[in-house]
């Protein structure tokens, strides 16, 4: 992979990853500053704040169950954090990733319950493959639009999904679906043979870190390398730097922009099939949660490249099973944790705002 | 009244994009400043109109020190401009636009057109403009829009007028005509920096002569004691050959051929109105026109970017019609897109991939699928070291090229397979000079391995340096033809406003 004039790229200390690491970090730092002040303001006492902090830390990273929980919650906003590159580097924002987790979830988990007497090394991938599917369909639909007739994917990704909810919510209230013992809108259980095994069972069996996360790193790696090492690839990455360019060099654009939309929301797809099949094991209304919004920040913390999805998805995801720790161990409100994950897109979205703060930590280097 | 620049200096981190430049410019004095793209021409201009501030030097106007925090400043100190792209609400009229931002009202704000509509017919009036304030802007030609330019600073009374790149978007025509607002801007005391790349114009009004090569003034020249190609020489910094040089064309069998063509713009007007078009192998076929005549329509029927109405269009011996662009490129079409960083780069991409943006999938890059990158970047490294383009390396993205590299890259990439037929659209379009010279080259080369050639420019002088033959495009038909051995300029220029004698007109080879 080297050619005659090729330059060397500068020592790490001064490259564009650590420029963006180190980005990240102060951000970090000024959202948990800002977040202390919030406490100070509302009238948190001292002692009380030092505890929220402490145990946003412990609730995170402090043991192997607090990691356990990170990784938990990371797993959905990494897999759906890079559906949402996929379409990103294609100049597609999909922001029906929320509704493709919910259909994906939905596929898995009917494919799921409907097949029980599957060995697990069949079920699991086919209710898997049949998330997948989901995801990508709905996700289809709005690509298909945009071909057809123009119809921007931001509005024709909202209003599916609205579909996508209300669809599932109608599902959890009729059979086959719904659980035939509740009245309430439930459904059934998936499978054993269809669930995401638990990978530290036999160390801590309330350790309930699954497969799923093994999946989002496997994703990450599909992912890259579909986008640079393939020819769909290389299609999709020209759809996004210049379309016009790619239809006038020959490349078949509205095939590329409905496969790189199906690609999206079938990814997506795969992250609601880590919730029912796999910490929820079953559905309920909404079950996303505002996952999707959440693992659009995600993408965009990363700048859309796959392997920072999977940082900016762990970061994520302790500060959520952190927040949790924090609100029961300090009395803090989650809202918290919302505002603080607010204020570390603001800052990345600002960088200038931290180099300004920061200005130490970004001097460039020397000019010979 | 003078304007002086004295050493003004401006830098974009590192690199220095105005390095102490000095000049004046007196009152009833045309001044050109010539210079490459990239030479630091529109900074200055931006420097001298306040839209960005110098590092250092010293702006002064009679010589008194000024300082100009935004545009607002400098137009109060007089100063006035033309932008390359008008600044001009079309669905207003003339002299809606002319006030705009600076309407007059009458008690109780209402807006009071009939003062402004009286002065831009007297301003009209004293430079010979011949603008009718009630007129709309709408449908104007763009000659006629630039007056209401003009006429748009002089109503802002500046003194000095600074003109960035006027021409550009000019017929032949309209060129004369607007030289001889520009000497009437003189007559009338004003004075005028002129900014452009083309010589004969600077050759033709310049009072003096400033060329400014990497950000610095190389030379001052006096149009009476200076040629052309002395001019071409210290822009470039090396001496170029302004003539390109080729042999009679050795034309052999058709390989393309557009019978009665018919296209729509989009909507339901008609863009090309019955083309009939034969371009042999080695021959170059001219197409020359203002732009807006259907050009872009023709070149993107031929690509099989468009839909074809009516007519029929033949390539290397068969009907494409309904054939996809792809399949074309593979039968032997080349494409230089009008607008490279439009349609013809993905410029935040590597100089490889947009070398390969249309070759990526053929065997010798990829396999089920999969792209083989180190083959892509030694072809990539080949047509970089063959063409010329002058980049660090083959990963640099296209947009850290210059326009001229940029340009490379496409012929590289369109010349680098079997061709039969190559559309060179604006194939030197903000390219410099020293880069037009190489891809003229390249263009005749090719005209030379036996490849049919359609070159389409607004420039008439690349028309005429080039082709064999040229035809003018008007209103999306073909207008006149013309051998280029004894074309005269002047009625080239008439056609490409639409008048044609009866000897010119074009009767097109019926295609086998």
């Amino acid at each position: 992979m080297t050619t005659d004039i090729a330059v060397r790229p500068a020592g790490f200390w001064r490259s564009e990853l650590a420029g963006s690491v180190m980005l990240v970090l102060a951000a970090l730092v000024t959202a948990l500053v800002v977040a202390a002040l919030i406490m100070v303001f509302s009238g948190v006492s001292m002692p009380q704040i030092g505890l929220a902090l402490t145990s946003l830390a412990t609730g995170s990273f402090g043991s192997p169950q607090a990691i356990s929980e990170t990784l938990v919650a990371a797993t959905p906003l990494i897999i759906a954090g890079l559906g949402f590159v996929i379409g990103a580097k294609a100049g597609l924002f999909n922001v029906g990733v929320e509704g493709q987790i919910l259909i994906g979830g939905m596929f898995g988990l009917v494919a799921g319950f409907s097949f029980p007497d599957l060995p697990m090394i069949v079920h699991l991938p086919l209710a898997l493959g049949c998330a997948f599917v989901g995801g990508a369909l709905l996700a289809g639909i709005a690509g298909w639009l945009k071909v057809a007739s123009g119809a921007h994917e931001v509005i024709t990704t909202i209003m599916l999904n609205f579909i996508a909810l209300r669809f599932v919510d109608f599902l959890l209230r009729n059979p086959p679906v719904q659980n035939p013992e509740r009245s309430d809108p439930i459904s059934r259980f998936v499978a054993d043979t269809a669930t995401l095994p638990k990978l530290f069972a036999w160390f801590d069996p309330s350790m309930r870190v699954n497969l799923g996360i093994l999946l989002a790193v496997l994703v990450a790696v599909f992912v890259a390398w579909l986008l640079w090492r393939t020819t769909l690839g290389f299609e999709i990455r020209v759809m996004g730097a210049n379309q016009q360019a790619g239809r006038f060099a020959g490349m078949n654009t509205a095939r590329t922009v409905i496969v790189a939309m199906m690609l999206s929301g079938g990814i997506a797809g795969l992250a609601g099939a880590t919730l029912t099949q796999g910490v929820l094991g079953r559905a309920s209304p909404d079950f996303a949660a505002g996952l999707g919004f959440e693992a659009i920040a995600v993408a965009l913390l990363a700048r859309s490249h796959p392997v920072g999805v999977v940082f900016s998805g762990i970061l994520f995801g302790a500060l959520t099973a952190g927040g949790r720790r924090m609100q029961v161990a300090a009395g803090v409100s989650l809202d918290l944790i919302t505002i603080v994950q607010a204020i570390v897109l603001l800052c990345i979205a600002a960088p200038m705002l931290i180099r300004t703060i920061y200005p130490f930590l970004f001097r460039p280097a020397r000019e010979s | 009244m003078i304007i002086t620049l004295d050493n003004i200096t401006k830098r974009y981190g590192s690199f220095v994009a105005n390095d102490s430049i000095s000049l004046s410019v007196r009152s009833g004095e045309v001044h050109c400043l010539l210079g490459e793209n990239g030479a630091g021409k529109t900074t200055l201009m931006n420097v001298i109109y306040g839209l960005s501030k110098a590092d250092g030097g010293q702006i002064s106007i009679d010589g008194k020190a000024v300082q100009f925090a935004s545009p607002k400043d400098a137009i109060a100190a007089g100063i006035g401009m033309v932008h390359q792209h008008f600044m001009l609400i079309p669905a207003f009229s003339v002299t809606e636009n002319v006030v705009l931002g600076l309407e007059p009202t009458l008690f109780g704000d209402r807006l009071d057109l009939d003062a402004a509509r009286k002065r831009v017919r007297d301003i009209s009036a004293q430079f010979g403009l011949e603008i009718d304030p009630d007129a709309p802007l709408e449908g104007m030609p763009v000659g006629i829009q630039q007056r209401v330019e003009i006429v748009k600073i002089l109503y802002r009374a500046a003194d000095i007028m600074i003109f960035d790149e006027p021409t550009a978007v000019l017929t032949p025509q309209e060129v004369i005509e607007f030289f001889k607002i520009i000497e009437s801007l003189r007559a009338a005391g004003k004075a005028i920096l002129f900014i452009t790349h083309k010589l004969n114009e600077v050759m033709e009004i310049a009072d003096r002569i400033t060329v400014l090569r990497h950000g610095k003034v190389v030379g001052e020249a006096d149009p009476a004691t200076t040629s052309s190609g002395e001019l071409a020489n210290l822009m470039v910094g090396r001496p170029v050959s302004m003539l390109v040089s080729r042999t009679e064309a050795k034309a052999g069998d058709v390989v393309l051929a557009l019978e009665n063509v018919h296209v729509t713009d989009g909507t339901s007007k008609l863009a090309l109105d019955g083309i009939d078009l034969v371009v042999k192998a080695g021959e170059i076929v001219g197409i020359a026109g203002v732009h807006g005549n259907g050009q872009t329509e023709l070149i993107e029927v031929i690509a099989g970017l468009r839909p074809i109405v009516d007519g029929r269009i033949c390539f290397a011996g068969g009907d494409i019609a309904g054939i996809s662009p792809r399949e074309r490129h593979r039968r032997g079409l080349a494409h230089v897109p009008e607008d490279r960083s439009i349609a013809g780069l993905a410029v935040t991409m590597s100089v490889a991939e947009n070398m390969v943006l249309d070759s990526y999938y053929e065997p010798r890059f990829s396999r089920f699928g999969r792209i083989d990158w180190s083959s892509v970047r030694k072809a990539a490294a080949q047509l970089v070291s063959q063409f010329d383009v002058r980049t660090k390396s083959v990963d640099a993205s296209a947009a850290s090229l210059s326009g001229g590299n940029q340009q490379k890259v496409v012929i590289a990439r369109e010349m680098s397979r079997p061709i039969k037929l190559m559309i060179a659209a604006q194939p030197t379009r903000g390219v410099d000079v020293g880069s037009i010279e190489y891809i003229h080259k390249r263009i005749v080369e090719a005209r030379d391995e036996g490849v049919g050639v359609l070159l389409v420019s607004t420039e008439l002088d690349e028309v005429l340096a080039l082709s064999d033959r040229i035809l003018v495009m008007f209103d999306g038909r073909i207008l006149a033809e013309f051998d280029s051995r004894t074309a005269d300029r002047s009625l080239i220029g008439l056609a490409m406003a639409g008048v044609v004698t009866q000897s010119q007109t074009h009767a097109p080879e019926i295609a086998p």
